[in-house]
């Protein structure tokens, strides 16, 4: 057979951005890897964006700074971009595109794997179940996470969203041996880098995580990859070696403007605020790689942080990613500024996957009622508060005053714990108990008499 | 050897185009490369043909060849299609996995029918009647529920000139042939159908009937009408999808169609794995006996995607011409709309708002179209009613596929951000959403249930509209400066938003209510108001009323009195009156 990857050829088109055009070849598939070797006889990778006749549209991953019309060498290698995994990347710190930086060399893989994945039958699949118990209150009993979900954190720039992350990454292993972390990194700074990589060495799991890191000085096209290495990573260690895979990936937001800038050079025509219209199928390509498999043993779990622009949810970027996310968390800047950690805004935080893993035989008998319940009070506070702020307080209903004691106390005893705190989902929902054990029994309307009769603490 | 009919000579993304062609039409099938992937002509210019590829096209290079199938994109209609899971161009996904593994890997070509499956084939015309397309010509029982019709494809007439006996087929056997000067067709239990065109049916009516859906918003405040439209928008975690798999479980339709398009993989596999268990309170068989899958998943081709919701339209009507009353559920058309951008986008047409094509409302307009009570061809009523979500960027509703859809709809579920974040579910918000059905159907709850359903719906609406001017003082002043009368209506209100409106999907009572059990509801909290009313007016206050056991009682009937207690349901407007007049002593 002949060996393409010699086919070399010299002389670019047309360099806009992260692109190059080049002409008179042939032979060259859609979507495959370039390989491109500038003056310094260094490579870097592409892909091709289009094809036609005679011509290719390449993508330059480690961007196009020093390259001219023909002081550089192309190579097409004729296959998707593929990455080594082996059960060697646990424990190794890479690079944006899958060079280990740890001064190690590359690990010895057993299997090439295409970085763009496969999309999972739909039949395929199995329903997440198995909760993971994070030990934060205000997820565990509000809002739980489930093996498999896929469950974004939606953050703003200042909030505690790196804390929360690491925290659930801590206290969630315990449960299972074969448990992992693989964590990507798009276009962060390299502080907030090292904030994980502390956590994780910390915590002593630092040779079960898997670290890609493509920080806020890589050429931004480069995080287009990383998550995409990180994910097909995770997909080996989960469906291939049966691991439970804890995937986190910061900040997508980094991610989508990487894809706008490259959609923009390309001269695609934008849906909303700039960014391509495909913008829903791309991030639905990386989300929809969560999930768990009949028969198999392993599991991806999803826990992308993403920084909403002003902090509008209804910003594109968090907008599409719900759509496709199970659920989200909300990190709320009020309950930050008033010192509430985790400042999760239980109201517009939501798990889709909580209804069907709570409850009988699986937490607790009382658990959807009550956190069904929670939910309800404390939306009526939120009412309540809005209109104290006009009429004060002294004016409010006796059962109005009692909501808002109910507010107070959910928000500090409840929702707030320490970083290092581990509260059982048992304790959780006593906790919860406790706290709307303030209001009077009638206004618990959806909670069955027999859970009230059992665990409403009558006032002393 | 099949001949080529173009080369590829460029590809981007899902859309290639094609050079040196010949015989390619608008529309038409085709394969290409040598993974023989498929696609279909969406455009001819100059020598040049775009065709959207259903399939991901990495590795595709220019010169690989095009081969055309000679006709566009069909599904195929026949025994087998219910309880099956197809994605959006009718590939059967269960077939798949078995032969593939859990991956969807590209150019696997699996027939959507299975060939070699035995069916019995019971006739019900006779030798030499003179038979007309869309005919019914035996049956089939093809699920525990569902007798499949033979249908003679719709353009197809002439003399039966023979017909096989009772008895077990394959669908390579035919089952008859009819003649028609002098050529006779051979008639199999299956037949195609090109996705993208309607099939026909005699004449279209009016609609007459709800769709009962046993979700007690949608019955009692905004109905939906069998053969009608109806949209679901809400931004994400609004609970769309809670509402169309509950209208999925417990609709009065007796065929269900329910199109995944471009959603969430997890939650089509919570169907797929719950509906089998889930029993058909109707039938008391499991609800895969009356469902068509398709599922096309967010991660799957864009194209394909494009293609799941006329694929489900058509194994609608398919459904339909036998006679049978449809429900396609399609979730979400958002998505559909959004792959029509991403594709017109690639084939660089002008965009008009936020990017969508300007033929974006007429595809609309023509998909809803494809709704309605017709009489079929073989002379039965029948109807296709179409429940399809739309996911508004930012829960905006102004935007363009929101506002396109609700041109072509008559019945408007809106879902509302603040009812989901205090977690009242069907979040389906009572000021925006609206049903134009109501005049159509009244007839049929004054006939079925009660003549007094539609005075008592307007009551409640009018007391809804009420609080909702009252809630804008509240918001200003609280509640305790209101005269009682207006604290009457504020306390009505709340007791119906949560004893009525309010409806867990996941408890075992309160996910179906029959029409009978929502009416006596309705009845019992109208009671309570009116009763209250004339207390308040002597002086009582809602303060006392509140705290009588009877308001409690009604706070929670909807899981305290199953479908089997209606009679005692049917006491409680007694039981209310009589403990209000322990308050009047």
């Amino acid at each position: 057979m002949k060996d393409y990857s010699l086919r070399e050829y010299v002389g670019l088109q047309e360099i806009v951005g992260p692109i190059f055009v080049i002409r008179n070849i042939h032979n060259v598939g859609y979507n495959e890897v370039v390989e491109i070797v500038d003056e310094q006889n260094k490579a870097r990778l592409g892909v091709t964006l289009e094809v036609g006749k005679g011509y290719a549209v390449v993508q330059v991953l480690g961007g196009t700074s020093g390259l001219s019309f023909d002081n550089c060498k192309v190579r097409f290698k004729e296959k998707p971009l593929m990455i080594g995994v082996s059960e060697d990347v646990l424990g190794r710190v890479f690079d944006g595109v899958g060079n280990p930086i740890d001064n190690m060399p590359k690990p010895a893989y057993g299997e090439m794997l295409d970085v763009n994945g496969l999309a999972i039958n739909p039949t395929a699949r199995d329903y997440p179940n198995n909760i993971i118990e994070t030990g934060i209150s205000s997820i565990d009993i509000m809002n739980t996470l489930v093996r498999g979900q896929k469950l974004p954190i939606f953050s703003g720039s200042g909030l505690s969203h790196d804390l929360i992350a690491t925290q659930i990454a801590r206290q969630a292993r315990v449960k299972s041996e074969s448990f992992c972390v693989v964590f990507a990194a798009m276009g962060v700074k390299y502080d907030v880098a090292q904030i994980f990589i502390k956590s994780f060495e910390d915590s002593g799991v630092l040779d079960r995580v898997s670290v890609f890191l493509s920080l806020a000085d890589s050429p931004s096209i480069e995080r287009i990859l990383t998550p995409r290495l990180a994910l097909t990573c995770a997909e080996f260690l989960a469906f291939k070696r049966s691991m439970h895979v804890l995937v986190i990936m910061t900040d997508m937001s980094n991610y989508c403007e990487a894809l706008r800038e490259l959609s923009t050079v390309r001269g695609e025509i934008p849906a909303r605020k700039g960014y391509p219209g495909y913008l829903y199928s791309d991030l639905a390509s990386l989300y929809e790689r969560a999930g768990m498999i009949k028969d198999v043993k392993g599991s991806i779990t999803q826990l992308p942080i993403l920084t909403m622009p002003n902090d509008d949810i209804t910003h594109p970027i968090p907008d599409l990613t719900g759509y496709i996310t199970e659920g989200q968390i909300v990190l709320d800047r009020e309950l930050h500024s008033r010192g509430i950690y985790p400042p999760i805004a239980c109201l517009s935080s939501l798990s889709r996957l909580m209804k069907d893993n709570i409850g009988i035989g699986m937490t607790r008998e009382d658990h959807p009622p009550l956190a069904s319940q929670l939910f309800a009070c404390y939306a009526r506070v939120k009412d309540i508060r809005s209109l104290a702020a006009i009429v004060g307080e002294e004016e409010l209903t006796p059962l109005d005053l009692l909501y808002i004691k109910f507010g107070d106390e959910f928000e500090k005893r409840f929702l707030s714990q320490g970083y290092f705190e581990r509260r059982t989902i048992e304790e959780g929902l006593d906790l919860g108990w406790d706290i709307i054990s303030i209001l009077p029994k009638e206004e618990l309307v959806r909670i069955k008499e027999e859970y009230i009769q059992k665990r409403y603490k009558k006032k002393a | 050897m099949e001949k080529t009919a173009g080369k590829v000579c460029r590809v981007v993304g899902p859309v290639v185009e094609a050079e040196e062609i010949t015989f390619l039409r608008m529309l038409d099938m085709v394969e290409v490369g040598e993974d023989r992937l498929v696609g279909e002509v969406m455009r001819l210019k100059d020598d040049r043909v775009f065709i959207q590829v259903y399939e991901d096209t990495t590795s595709l290079k220019a010169g690989d060849p095009i081969y055309s199938k000679g006709s566009p994109l069909c599904v195929e209609l026949g025994p087998g299609l219910m309880g099956n899971i197809y994605d959006g161009i009718q590939r059967p996904l269960e077939a798949l996995e078995k032969a593939e593994g859990f991956y969807i890997k590209k150019g696997v070509h699996v027939l959507a029918l299975d060939r070699t499956k035995i069916w019995h084939f019971t006739p019900l015309k006779k030798e030499g009647d003179n038979i007309k397309g869309g005919e019914v010509i035996g049956e089939v029982q093809e699920s525990s529920v569902i007798k499949h019709k033979i249908l003679i494809p719709p353009l197809i007439d002439g003399k039966l000139k023979w017909a096989a006996k009772e008895g077990n087929y394959n669908l390579e056997e035919r089952i008859a042939v009819v003649e028609k000067d002098g050529r006779s067709n051979d008639i199999l239990m299956y037949q195609r159908w090109p996705v993208r065109k309607p099939r026909p049916y005699k004449e279209k009516l009016t609609v007459r009937e709800p769709l009962i859906t046993g979700q007690r918003v949608i019955d009692t405040l905004f109905p939906l009408a069998k053969g009608g439209c109806v949209a679901v928008p809400g931004g994400f975690g609004t609970g769309k999808t809670v509402v169309e798999h509950q209208i999925a479980k417990w609709s009065d339709a007796e065929v269900v169609i329910f199109v995944g398009c471009g959603e969430r993989g997890n939650e089509m596999t919570d169907v797929l794995l719950n509906f089998p268990k889930l029993i058909d309170p109707r039938t008391g068989k499991p609800l895969t006996e009356r469902t068509v899958f398709i599922a096309n998943t967010s991660n799957m081709p864009v194209a394909a995607r494009e293609a799941s919701i006329y694929t489900g339209i058509t194994i609608a009507e398919y459904y339909r011409d036998m006679g049978y009353n449809v429900a396609l559920i399609a979730d979400s058309t958002s998505r559909w709309a959004e792959a029509l951008r991403e594709l017109a986008g690639r084939l660089e047409e002008m965009p008009v708002e936020e990017g969508f094509p300007a033929y974006l409302p007429a595809r609309l307009a023509e998909f809803y179209e494809r709704a309605g009570r017709i009489n079929t061809l073989n002379g039965d009523g029948a109807s296709v009613t179409i429940i399809a979500s739309v996911s508004p960027p930012g829960g905006d509703f102004s935007e363009p596929v929101t506002s396109h859809t609700k041109r072509f709809i008559r019945c408007f579920w809106a879902l509302d951000r603040d009812l989901a974040y205090s977690r009242h579910y069907p979040a389906i918000g009572w000021v925006e959403s609206y049903s134009e059905y109501l005049d159509d159907i009244k007839g049929w709850w004054h006939d079925n249930i009660d003549e007094e359903w539609l005075t008592l719906r307007y009551t409640i609406m009018e007391l809804l509209q009420k609080e909702q001017r009252l809630e804008q003082v509240v918001k200003l002043v609280g509640t305790e400066v209101l005269p009682q009368a207006q604290r009457l209506v504020l306390e009505i209100c709340n007791i119906f938003k949560n004893a009525f409106l309010q409806q867990s999907a996941f408890d075992e009572i309160d996910t179906y209510s029959s029409a009978r059990k929502q009416f006596l509801m309705l009845k019992a909290i109208a009671a309570l108001y009116h009763d209250s009313e004339r207390l308040i007016k002597q002086g009582a206050s809602v303060t006392e009323i509140r705290e009588l056991p009877i308001h409690q009682e009604i706070m929670r009937m909807k899981t305290k009195y199953t479908e089997k207690d209606l009679e005692k349901l049917a006491q409680l407007p007694a039981k209310v009156e009589e403990s209000l007049k322990g308050l009047e002593a």
